[in-house]
């Protein structure tokens, strides 16, 4: 359990989208609480995993290496991951790094 | 060009970050970690791990690993041409693809082509090989530009010195451990001597033997409940051991006469303490000062003591010990002239004489010591030992104690009132 990182989808765990709060902390080592949060929901059977960046105002290096963390779960296990919420600039700094590659942006 | 200056700001940002980790953090598997997480995040990079090598072992261990996957190994062995190219290649990036020659890559080809890894960084830091950090593929599929190898090189040569720091520091602190060990040897050396001493000083005096011996666990005693350090205590056990050791030049006759001396041969016996003094000035002393006890174990508060008649303030304090432990064992052993003093009448003379001879509170704290041992609270069973069991089951010595304590130093005004209206209850006589 991720403290700020509320799920959404209590009724159907397998098979369906899961939420995950990014929030502030995605930037610090503890963010990769995030990243085993993303695994094992991914080990689990989610197929779509969405990232919300509601709470997320920038992303620096650390972050990035996180989600990239999850990424590279996902693409192993098959699964689709979502970006929502994503502001702008942090939306070019994915670009820039190649995320969007991997990733839906919502 | 605007994507590249935004490119440049962020692993500049991403390079600021390390520096200030690695000078900041001094949990050093943390440090690695995030300095992978800032690498792999100013660049995009998929995964991708740290590594410190062995000097001995000759094996690049891992230290951070992200996305490598289980079977990825651990440990990495790297043969003489390896090490010497890796040096001679210093701290950039070698592309995995072209150096296939070395036989390093040959060895792991299967595992680092498994992960598409595509860059090796041996980590070169004053010609020596601290680490290495393995890169996969960038999440863009692009390659990797000269730019980026430059950033790379530079977080490398952070994350490198941070090794060789940590290396250092674990070769300082093996080699403060073996000074510590080095240090104990000459110490427990430093007691076997000072031991041999004791018995030599006390081979002397067939009355007497085993009086300094007796004498340095007295002052260690008193020392330890006056609540001294570790090394402190040891100082003035060894004060103890030593304090007679001016006896040695003093005639066996004179030592031994089963009578009391005259003033002649009282003269030369007093001159113990200063030739005690002049033989053990020469030596360096951890912890206290052996000299001037031997020099003052015969000095009394009131002045009246000698060799130099010092007052109370003017008597170093392990001398004042060492008096306390030397007087207390001459009570308490058979002398030539006269059997020992049986426990309370020494108990009373303690008292009598704080505070003209000895000082009080080294009186209390050393009766209180023996107390404690009486009362079982003490089971180390000091006294004891030095005193034998039937000395310490006097009788009526536990009240006397007591009482004895109470009056030199009531710990409250209520306890003293209630000690002074059951005084003649007491069976002290
Ligand atoms: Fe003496
Ligand atoms: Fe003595």
């Amino acid at each position: 359990m991720i403290t700020t990182a509320s799920t959404v989808d209590p009724v159907e765990p397998a098979a369906q989208r899961s939420i995950i709060f990014a929030d502030g902390y995605l930037n610090k080592l503890s963010g990769e609480r995030i990243e085993y949060e993303c695994r094992r929901r991914l080990e689990t059977g989610c197929r779509e995993l969405e990232l919300n960046f509601s709470n997320t105002e920038i992303v620096n290096s650390i972050g990035i290496s996180i989600l990239l963390g999850v990424i590279d779960t996902a693409s192993d296990k098959g699964a689709r991951i979502v970006f929502s919420e994503v502001n702008d600039e942090t939306v070019e700094l994915f670009e820039m790094l190649g995320l969007t590659k991997h990733v839906v942006i919502e | 060009m605007a994507e590249h200056s935004h490119k440049l700001i962020h692993a500049f940002g991403a390079l600021a970050e390390l520096g200030h980790e690695i000078t900041n953090k001094n949990n050093f598997q943390e440090t690695i970690r995030t300095s992978l997480h800032l690498i792999s995040g100013a660049l995009g990079i998929m995964r991708g791990s740290v590594a410190r090598y062995s000097r001995f072992g000759h094996e690049l261990n891992m230290l951070a690993i992200r996305g490598l996957g289980d079977d990825f190994p651990l440990s990495l062995s790297l043969c003489s041409e390896d090490e010497r190219q890796f040096l001679s290649n210093g701290l950039n990036p070698i592309e995995i693809s072209q150096a296939k020659v070395l036989p390093f890559f040959q060895v792991y080809d299967s595992s680092f082509e498994r992960r598409s890894l595509e860059l090796f960084v041996p980590l070169v830091v004053r010609d020596e090989i601290v680490g290495a950090i393995f890169l996969g593929e960038k999440a863009s599929g692009d390659p990797y530009t000269n730019y980026e190898k430059e950033i790379i090189c530079a977080m490398g040569h952070h994350i490198g010195v941070a090794i060789a720091q940590r290396n250092l520091m674990a070769e300082i602190e093996r080699q403060a451990e073996q000074n510590r060990l080095l240090f104990d040897e000459m110490r427990s050396t430093y007691h076997d001597t000072v031991k041999a001493f004791a018995a030599a000083i006390d081979c002397k005096d067939k009355y007497t033997e085993g009086h300094s011996v007796r004498v340095g666990k007295f002052s260690e005693i008193i020392a330890a409940e006056m609540g001294w350090g570790n090394d402190e205590v040891e100082g003035a056990a060894v004060a103890g051991y030593l304090h007679d050791v001016g006896k040695l030049t003093v005639e066996r006759k004179i030592i031994n006469a089963p009578y009391r001396i005259n003033a002649k041969e009282s003269a030369e016996l007093n001159k113990h303490p200063s030739v005690g003094f002049e033989i053990l000035q020469p030596i360096h002393h951890p912890f206290t000062d052996v000299p001037l006890a031997a020099k003052y174990h015969h000095e009394r508060l009131d002045g009246r003591g000698y060799p130099d008649g010092l007052f109370d303030r003017e008597i170093p304090y392990i001398a004042k010990i060492v008096n306390l432990a030397d007087s207390f064992d001459a009570m308490t052993t058979d002398r030539p002239y006269r059997a020992r003093r049986g426990a309370k009448d020494v108990i009373e003379d303690l008292q009598r004489n704080a505070g003209r001879q000895f000082a009080p509170e080294l009186v209390t704290a050393f009766l209180g010591g023996l107390l404690k041992e009486l009362a079982g609270e003490n089971r180390e069973k000091r006294f004891r030992r030095l005193l034998g069991r039937e000395y310490m089951e006097t009788e009526g010595i536990r009240d006397k104690l007591r009482y004895t304590l109470n009056e030199m130093a009531p710990t409250t005004p209520m306890t003293y009132v209630a000690a002074a209206a059951s005084v003649s209850e007491l069976p002290i006589h």
